[in-house]
């Protein structure tokens, strides 16, 4: 069984559709990356100097006033009003995993499986899902624009961050017992091992070891429980590149552009896979709700 | 009309704590919309009040140095529990935007 | 009524002005708002430009001005910083930022038990010094400063 899964993996994430290279000046950043992941010293456990100062001045802009607020506001409006071709609300048809309409605690609950659709789903995927079934939202629709870019916010971004805001405070909790989960968790294990694009590079190249950074900011290993916490905390994620709301399945894809893999087909089964592995590698920590980011 | 603020406000001691969250987009003008190539013209919030309990207690004048969804924070002195927080913006474009709390 | 229209940054007498009209409850947010925007001080291109059009004549450096920021800014679009003065009698607070297109970013008139401390969040363009300026009612005007830092920054995951 698990090979087929594999082999399933491995084929989706050949026939990904390609986007367009980026501009070589662009080029630079990996390159010098694969210098400092090669010529790595002693492995850096432990948080530099800077990197606690940024996240000093994280914590103080998140409790003073988060802009990420705003689009949970939003997500609130848009999940307790009956909207799409069904005229349904997402509070009265959609169930995260708890019960329908449940938010509270959910949002740590997931990558979970999921019966009635037969798979394992992130948030975001699961939010997709609901607004397409329950809601009579087309697929194609919600796949064209999924990410948020100058003044664009999808619905599905301000709705998950809504989400995620229940379930502050909450530790991680993936439900790796569930053998469905745990397949899909040892996926995500394999893929982050896979290596492709121009520069051979796999997610270990940046995230499979301690020591490793980019210019100013350190990268954490998600193999580790305190690696996996760094990665997954903070999304979904207000992004002061930019000032847009972003999710942890923006994050993923723009990890494959950085690595010049093609672009991963939204809301797919390889997402998953990944973000099962990192947020299940972060079972026990505490989630401190949506957050500031880069 | 604006997009709607969150201000919150709560007694700390002799004074309130002020925090407002401000939905705008603070554009400069000095960007290119890369697709077009045309300067994005400017939209940003220029003035804006405080009132706490029916008087004026901060004025601001504000230019295109500020973030975009602007968060500011102040503190007020004589402010108790239960006064009506009241904040009021506008921008280059006429647009304004009033958002209010009470002490908590 | 015409000195009301003129905002506390146009004028070394006007502020005292202001202050006390605000003070007295006599303004209204209205009538404030629809007072003129100090298009000079803003579309100032350098700090003295913009210090000269606010009138704050030459500052003196004061300890009981403190600017809080951090010595990096992880991403020069959003840069929090508090400015807290302990100065007797501040009426007035601005915010410079030398490197940047357009130095005066913002400024605060306090009224009415508002103390004078404020959290605000900048854009830098680049590594530059953030300088506060405060203004007391007798019309002195006091300084801090503070360089920050504004790198490349990481990959932003």
């Amino acid at each position: 069984m698990r090979q087929a899964l594999l082999a399933a993996a491995a084929f989706a994430l050949a026939i990904s559709p390609a986007i367009a290279q980026d501009k070589p000046a662009a080029a630079a950043k990996p390159a010098a990356s694969k210098k400092s992941a090669k010529s790595a010293a002693a492995p850096v456990e432990e948080k530099d100097a800077a990197t606690l100062e940024f996240e000093k001045f994280r914590a103080k802009m998140i409790e003073e006033g988060n802009p990420a607020e705003l689009f949970e506001a939003q997500g609130e409006e848009m999940w307790k009003t009956k909207r799409g071709p069904k005229n349904v609300s997402l509070a009265e048809s959609c169930d995260l995993g708890l019960g329908v309409g449940v938010v509270k605690g959910a949002y740590v609950q997931m990558p979970r499986y999921f019966a009635d659709a037969g798979k394992v789903m992130d948030a975001e995927r699961r939010v997709v899902w609901c607004m397409v079934e329950k809601q009579g939202f087309k697929e194609a629709d919600l796949h064209a624009k999924p990410f948020a870019s100058g003044t664009y916010t999808p619905e599905q971004t301000s709705i998950v961050t809504f989400v995620a805001g229940h379930s502050r405070d909450m530790k991680f909790a993936v439900p790796l017992k569930d053998p469905h989960v745990k397949d899909v968790y040892e996926i995500g294990k394999e893929v982050v091992k896979h290596r492709a694009g121009p520069y051979d590079f796999s997610c270990n190249t940046c995230h499979g070891a301690d020591g490793k950074r980019i210019r100013m900011q350190q990268l954490p290993n998600i193999s580790t429980q305190k690696g996996a916490a760094m990665a997954v905390l903070g999304w979904p994620g207000y992004r002061m590149t930019g000032n847009v709301m972003l999710t942890h399945q923006w994050r993923m894809g723009d990890c494959f552009r950085q690595q010049r893999f093609p672009e991963p087909k939204y809301a797919s089964d390889t997402v998953t896979a990944l973000l099962t592995y990192m947020t299940a590698n972060a079972n026990g920590v505490t989630y401190t709700g949506p957050g500031i980011k880069r | 009309m604006g997009s709607p603020m969150k201000v919150r406000a709560q007694m700390k001691g002799d004074f309130a704590d002020i925090k407002i969250l401000m939905s705008h987009p603070m554009e400069t003008g000095q960007r290119k919309d890369p697709k077009t190539n045309q300067t994005i013209p400017a939209v940003f919030i220029q003035q804006f009040t405080v009132e706490v309990g029916g008087k004026v207690v901060v004025q601001s004048e504000t230019g295109t140095s500020i973030s975009t969804n602007p968060v500011f924070g102040f503190k007020v002195k004589g402010a108790k529990a239960g006064d009506k927080v009241v904040v009021k913006w506008q921008d280059n474009k006429g647009d304004s935007r009033t958002d209010e709390a009470t002490v908590a | 009524m015409d000195i009301l229209r003129r905002t506390v940054l146009k004028g070394a007498s006007a502020s005292g002005v202001l202050a006390a009209a605000l003070t007295a409850g006599l303004l209204k947010p209205t009538q404030v708002l629809a007072m003129e925007w100090n298009k000079a001080a803003f579309e100032a291109k350098d700090t003295p430009a913009a210090m000269k059009a606010v009138g704050a004549a030459s500052a003196a450096d004061s300890k009981d001005l403190k600017l809080n920021a951090p010595d990096i800014a992880e991403n020069g679009a959003v840069v929090p910083v508090d400015v807290t003065s302990t100065i007797p009698n501040t009426l007035s607070i601005a915010v410079f930022i030398d490197k940047n297109p357009y130095p005066l970013s913002a400024a605060f008139n306090f009224a009415n038990g508002a103390m004078a401390d404020v959290a605000l969040r900048l854009k830098m363009g680049q590594t530059s010094i953030v300088r506060a300026v405060a203004k007391t009612s007798d019309g002195k005007y006091f300084t801090a400063s503070k360089e920050v830092k504004v790198t490349a920054g990481g990959c932003g995951g």
